[in-house]
């Protein structure tokens, strides 16, 4: 039960990875491939968030509620770097899957096709 | 044959990951570079949301740079989009009557709080980044309520513009008044107040009101491309 | 908390497999939003409100709509 208390988004997050990585390298529908990607995403965005966990301790607003140490009087918050890296990865993830999408319909509308095998053969 | 091979590669990996997590332990205490952040981060910047003065303070050139990253892929979808063939107009079907009436409805109330989320986002979880994703999600329920109109993209390229050129502006106007580039050089103020924490309400705006605009010209472009 | 937490990675991973597994492209989008909307729970869960809003505003909304947009514009089943 502690085992399972310490990994459980861990285990999430890597789960989420190695499905994303599948469906990029086994299937052949561009628009499954962008899902993946996306999973990729998603995955790192936990893993992050799960290593910058400190238990006991609360979320990174301060308020006059907020509890401090006892020696020198710091708030005892979660690590916010972690946070503000993910804040802007996220963007950065919907940016780049704005850009691949359309990628994916021009080829459909110039290939009439969105199989990725097919479309590497119509090249030679 | 290909199954396989890729079943074999994430084997490996799994096996990689799972050795590379084991010695970093959920939950203990392993704050090494932010504890100055959570230590001074109130008397330094003004913000009492420590996510937005490290984003917006201390670690501003990422900001800067993640919204040039954002701005390149709205001008590269809407470069694929435009740049052969003009967009075609095809007659669609009108929405429901619900829809049309739900959209005067919401639309209002969405935009407000969009503009609540960022405007308060020194104080409160929140930021220019969610109040820009929530505005651009009102303008996508006026995309799907009024299917025959399109929205003003002028308008939209001009505030997407004025917020980047607001951004840089600040900037530099730091780097004229204390000599580095993207400080903070208004006053502190009282914090827990809404006009406090220096530059940080003003480049949320502006970024809020960026995102905003860029996501919404994205759905934009991707809704009348027929 | 932890029992809360196990059964939201479970569902989040048995969502995800099927994002792979359907053959029909809206089901698999629907399928991609509803992995965001339980990462949205799992970074609250994780004391994180900032990235738990950013996340359920771009990902579970925007992404979904992109894609459904998307499919819209291509066709509808793999394969």
């Amino acid at each position: 039960m502690d085992l399972l208390g310490q990994s459980v988004y861990y285990v999430g997050a890597v789960a989420l990875l190695l499905i994303g990585f599948y469906m990029v390298l086994v299937k052949a529908n561009l628009i499954k491939i962008m899902l993946g990607i996306s999973f990729l995403d998603t995955g790192v965005h936990v893993l992050l968030i799960a290593i910058g966990y400190v238990r006991g301790r609360t979320a990174p607003i301060l308020s006059e509620a907020m509890r401090t140490s006892a020696g020198g009087g710091s708030p005892e918050v979660v690590d916010p770097v972690p946070q503000a890296l993910v804040l802007t990865a996220i963007v950065i993830g919907i940016g780049v899957l704005a850009l691949g999408l359309s990628i994916a319909v021009r080829v459909y509308e110039h290939y009439g096709t969105l199989d990725a095998r097919e479309i590497r053969g119509l090249r030679c | 044959m290909r199954k396989a091979a890729a079943v074999l590669l994430l084997a490996v990996l799994a096996t990689g990951l799972a050795l590379a997590l084991a010695p970093i332990p959920f939950g203990q205490d392993k704050i090494v570079v932010a504890n100055h952040y959570i230590r001074n981060g109130v008397r330094e910047t003004g913000a009492t949301n420590l996510v937005t003065s490290v984003v917006l303070d201390y670690r501003a050139l990422d900001t800067l740079g993640e919204v040039t990253i954002l701005f390149v892929a709205a001008v590269g979808v809407g470069v694929i989009f435009f740049a052969e063939r003009p967009p075609r107009r095809r007659p669609r079907q009108a929405a429901s009557v619900i829809v049309v009436t739900g959209s005067r409805v919401l639309f209002p109330l969405i935009l407000l709080f969009g503009v609540y989320v960022f405007l308060h986002g020194h104080l409160t979880p929140g930021g220019g980044f969610q109040g820009g994703a929530v505005i651009a999600s009102g303008v996508l329920l006026l995309y799907l309520a009024r299917r025959e109109q399109t929205l003003h993209r002028e308008a939209l390229g001009v505030a997407e513009s004025l917020g980047g050129l607001v951004f840089v502006g600040i900037g530099l106007l730091g780097l004229a008044i204390s000599g580095t580039f993207l400080s903070n050089f208004l006053a502190k103020g009282q914090p827990n107040l809404l006009l406090s924490a220096g530059v940080i309400p003003i480049i949320y705006t502006a970024v809020g009101v960026k995102v905003g605009a860029e996501l919404a010209r994205i759905i934009g472009d991707l809704v009348e491309r027929e | 908390m932890t029992i809360l937490a196990t059964i939201l990675v479970a569902v989040m991973i048995a969502a995800a497999v099927a994002t792979s597994v359907f053959k029909d492209l809206m089901n698999a989008v629907i399928a991609c939003a509803a992995v965001s909307l339980i990462a949205s729970a799992l970074f609250y869960l994780l004391d994180a409100p900032d990235v738990a809003m950013a996340e359920a505003a771009i990902g579970a909304g925007l992404s979904t709509a992109i894609f459904a947009l998307a499919i819209r514009k291509t066709e509808r089943y793999e394969g």
